[in-house]
């Protein structure tokens, strides 16, 4: 008895299902449509939606409007959209890109490899925490605009200064979230562990760091944020490149629809590290993919 | 898989004058005092008790948790300083990691122990096999009901071939359907590996249907109170749980429980218990039950 109770315990009862043609492309087209309807609802919305806003812009701006704020030199999406195409053929723009790219780039991989690390590290050694913390606690709410004087005196290159105000403003973000992601560790987690003959390395690797990993790339998701915000900042006040130096560049040249269009890069390029490292997180953390 | 197919019995469990007190703020709560248990090789033990008894408390000392305040802990003549991956151990809270598949769960304490991967995954579906998962390892936890997880528990704490297998009410969270077939599942492995078992449980037909011999506590502190023989044969039937014999084992127990319970609740003791049946307390002779 237990033997069959075993198996039939194990697998599902066999579905004897009619043998049945393939599919007509029909069909197999209104299924898909019926599985993802709520995903092409909102896709459909969004897209309605943007082009809403797109209209009202060119509406606000075609009329001048003045009502508490003043649209009157507040270039046109169409405008924008010029700018726009006279910009990707332009060598100096893309260059304000590609700087603006690598100062994130190594900003954000410097304050994560530091980041992460020491947030597991303070999170499994009570002393490493308590001498860090409160250097760390009282550093955090500086924002990181507030150290460009600070950085311009630390760092021998403007380059320099502005990479170490990106990592700084992503730099914290990270270290907190690891951190939560430590002291939030299931102890039960780490006893079965133990008693299956795991040691302290394996026991920070195989169960402290992958059950930190959701915390983390909350972490790294908020860090690539802030970095931007501290990077335009950094390059606005500081820059000789960047796409916050193009948009600030463009304010005192008096190029109204560089304006836009070097906002418009930014929210772009911002939007798009956030898709890569969700991505990212979708990669390395399968078992929560839904 | 020498490991799961040794004959020999082994696994002699001795908790000798074994007392244990928590340090909290209002000073020390006794928890366990002055108990004494034992596991034969190849025994399946159960231990039952109402609720904050200290039957955890005893469990996680002999799995090397928690160290003992007074008493010595020992298996096969060998003193328990800390977990091992010798005493299986399975929670109440399924514990599997989310992050590994079913597969990877049950493979971890062989790669703890430096089994080759090819080798370890052999192993793995052999003993996925035996409990009817083949068909699930490469699922994630999050995705099984409550019992396939447990299920993986306890095949994942016998991969390793542990000397002693221990279970803090396992089927606690289990529907009846469920516990029904695990519990078979945990017979049959049971005998299968001829290892010892001890059980911690708050169901009396559980602790009967499963057990050789059953200790139950008193309230806290928690002690031993009575330990009664199971002489029910193998193999054991659910329609067993019907007969004369498992009916007055159970009554037995249950006006002993139910003394402790109204300890426990700080109610009067009811002195009803023990109709009809020689039961006698711990430390004296054990009569033949029926
Ligand atoms: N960490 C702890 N600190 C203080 N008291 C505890 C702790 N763990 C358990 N206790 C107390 O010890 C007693 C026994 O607990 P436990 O072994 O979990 O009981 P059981 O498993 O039988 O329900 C309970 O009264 C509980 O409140
Ligand atoms: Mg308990």
């Amino acid at each position: 008895m237990p033997a069959t109770a075993l198996a039939e315990a194990g697998s599902a009862p066999a579905v004897v299902t009619p043998p049945t043609a393939p599919p007509s492309f029909g069909t197999l087209a209104l299924r898909w449509y019926r599985l993802n309807r709520a995903g092409l609802r909102a896709t459909a919305i969004g897209v309605i939606s943007l082009l809403a806003f797109l209209l009202v812009w060119h509406l606000l701006t075609t009329y001048r409007v003045v009502f508490l704020v003043r649209f009157t030199n507040v270039p046109s999406p169409l405008a924008v959209y010029a700018s726009f195409s006279k910009a990707i053929h332009d060598p100096k723009f893309l260059m304000h890109i590609l700087l603006s790219c690598r100062r994130i780039f190594i900003g954000f991989s410097l304050a994560a490899i530091v980041g992460v690390p020491l947030g597991l590290i303070m999170g499994r050694f009570k002393l490493v925490h308590e001498i860090i913390f409160p250097v760390a606690e009282v550093l955090r709410p500086i924002p990181a605009i507030a150290w460009v004087p600070m950085a311009i005196m630390l760092w021998p290159t403007n380059e320099q200064s502005i990479v170490f105000i990106t990592f700084l403003g992503s730099f914290f973000p990270i270290l907190v979230n690891t951190l939560h992601g430590m002291s939030l560790v299931d102890p039960v987690l780490v006893r079965a562990a133990q008693c299956l003959g795991a040691r302290e390395r394996s026991i920070f690797r195989e169960v402290y760091f992958p059950a930190s990993l959701p915390h983390i790339f909350t972490g790294l998701t908020v860090g690539m944020g802030v970095a931007w915000v501290s990077l335009i900042a950094a390059e606005m006040i500081s820059g000789q490149y960047g796409i916050g130096y193009f948009t600030w560049e463009a304010y005192s040249l008096v190029q109204y629809a560089d304006i836009a269009l070097g906002m418009i890069a930014i929210g772009v390029l911002g939007l798009g590290s956030s898709v890569l490292i969700r991505g990212a997180g979708r990669l390395v953390m399968p078992w929560s993919a839904k | 898989m020498s490991e799961v197919s040794v004959n020999t019995p082994k696994g002699h469990v001795e908790v000798k004058n074994f007392s244990l007190a928590y340090e909290t703020i209002e000073g020390a709560v006794q928890a366990v005092t002055d108990t004494q248990i034992h596991v034969k090789p190849g025994e399946f033990v159960s231990i039952v008790g109402p609720s904050g008894c200290g039957k955890s408390t005893l469990l996680n000392a002999v799995a090397g948790f928690l160290k003992p305040t007074t008493g010595i802990v020992t298996v096969d003549g060998e003193r328990v300083n800390g977990p091992s991956a010798e005493r299986g151990m399975v929670f109440q809270q399924y514990s599997l990691f989310p992050w590994k598949t079913v597969r990877e769960n049950v493979e971890f304490g062989l790669k703890m122990r430096g089994m080759p991967r090819s080798q370890r995954e052999r192993a793995a579906r052999t003993l996925l096999g035996l409990a009817g998962l083949e068909a699930f390892e490469k699922h994630y936890p999050e995705r099984l009901s409550g019992g396939m997880k447990q299920r993986v528990g306890i095949v994942r704490a016998l991969a390793t071939g542990p000397k002693v297998l221990l279970l803090d009410e396992p089927f606690g969270a289990l529907d009846a359907q469920t516990r029904v077939i695990m519990q078979q599942i945990l017979t049959n492995m049971w005998q299968r590996l001829k290892i010892s078992v001890l059980f911690v449980t708050h169901d009396i037909d559980e602790a009967i249907f499963l057990s050789d011999r059953v200790y139950c506590m008193t309230a806290r502190p928690g002690s031993i109170k009575a330990e009664i023989p199971i002489p029910l044969e193998r193999p054991r039937q659910q329609s067993m749980m019907m007969s004369s014999e498992f009916l007055a084992l159970r009554r037995g127990l249950m006006s002993l429980i139910r003394e402790e319970s109204l300890k426990a609740m700080g109610g009067e003791i009811s002195d009803m218990g023990l109709q009809g049946l020689n039961i006698e307390l711990h430390g004296h002779s054990l009569a033949d039950v029926i």
